[in-house]
């Protein structure tokens, strides 16, 4: 059952999440986030709004999952979120290193040709 | 007359200039008695600082510099790029720190020359008298162990910069990493592009220089970070 009355630590965490919301929206729409990265950070605030106006839902959770508490099953999900997301960002400064060395590699092909031509 | 072998010997240097003067010396006195061979020498200037291109070109090397350091693999991909564009027929890799010795390339590239491998690998472990360090010898057996439980090639020295390919091994091998794993990377190529290879024994000389220079003993644990986030992603 959704509590209309709300706590000062629920209140906090709603306006953090309409911010948060905020920010995916506008890097949305000058384009630095993809569909797919707009709809998973969107599904994730969602469901954290969700859970901070119904604490029963993550209860319900954490109980299938063998898990005492709902806020214990909050912390060890964003471990794991936490985890992969450092994980795909590094993969992602890998392929720009990757990127920057074609684009170094190409100049240095091209410079060589000319300084050959001009000797 | 019978048609030269075009031979591209590259040489990824990284603030050389100290030594690269003295190395291209010694390797073109070895190629001038390859008679059979059009060769050509080109230093993948890394990024240096200090006057490692000018000490090259004025020793009559081709110089192709890179504007900012991309590491070893990235050096090494654009000199095998450089050999594919140059249509050449074996290119050789080899350290620009005079580890390794010039007398040594006719035993590198004979395998290429009779057909019986693409790439040829110069293994420091196949000569008794190679004076390695203690503790790199250690982490240089670690790491040909890590290669074939990665890979599932063995090699007695996945880590040895000196190598020869033919044109076929050129054509196929695209190496991907940056940094020093582009060594253990290779294997995995041979392994993909079922290419035949072999070891051939080389000599390498430690000196003060060169152990400042190349890998770190710490090295070989970023090595397999980076070799397994490549794996997994």
């Amino acid at each position: 059952m959704m509590n209309l009355f709300l706590l000062p630590v629920q209140l906090v965490l709603i306006i953090f999440l309409f911010f948060a919301t905020s920010r995916v929206y506008l890097r949305f729409k000058e384009g630095t986030l993809g569909l797919g990265g707009f709809l998973f950070w969107i599904g994730i605030w969602v469901l954290a709004l969700f859970s901070i106006l119904n604490p029963g839902f993550l209860s319900y959770w954490a109980k299938l999952l063998g898990v005492g508490r709902g806020v214990d099953a909050i912390v060890y999900l964003s471990i794991v979120l936490l985890f992969y997301l450092i994980f795909r960002t590094n993969i992602m400064i890998e392929n720009l290193r990757e990127e920057i060395s074609r684009l170094v590699r190409e100049i240095a092909l091209k410079q060589g040709d000319k300084k050959k031509r001009g000797k | 007359m019978p048609k030269k072998l075009n031979l591209i010997i590259i040489l990824p240097a990284f603030n050389e200039a100290e030594i690269i003067g003295r190395v291209l010396a010694d390797l073109k006195k070895v190629l001038s008695g390859f008679k059979n061979f059009e060769s050509k020498i080109a230093v993948i200037d890394d990024g240096s600082w200090d006057k490692t291109a000018q000490v090259a070109e004025k020793n009559n090397a081709i110089v192709l510099h890179h504007v900012i350091n991309r590491g070893l693999g990235g050096a090494l991909q654009t000199g095998l790029e450089y050999a594919r564009m140059k249509k050449a027929d074996i290119c050789v890799t080899m350290d620009s720190d005079g580890q390794h010795d010039p007398y040594d390339l006719k035993l590198m590239i004979d395998p290429i020359l009779q057909k019986k491998a693409d790439v040829v690998i110069g293994s420091r472990f196949l000569r008794k008298d190679n004076l390695i360090p203690c503790l790199r010898k250690i982490i240089l057996k670690v790491s040909n162990l890590l290669t074939f439980f990665l890979f599932r090639v063995y090699t007695t020295d996945s880590q040895s910069g000196f190598r020869a390919f033919s044109q076929k091994a050129i054509k196929k091998i695209k190496l991907r990493t940056q940094r020093m794993e582009v060594s253990s990377e290779l294997f995995q190529q041979i392994k993909k592009n079922k290419l035949r290879f072999k070891e051939v024994p080389i000599l390498v000389f430690y000196t003060a220089y060169s152990r400042q220079k190349g890998q770190t003993n710490l090295n070989g644990i970023k090595v397999l970070l980076k070799l397994v986030l490549r794996l997994a992603r």
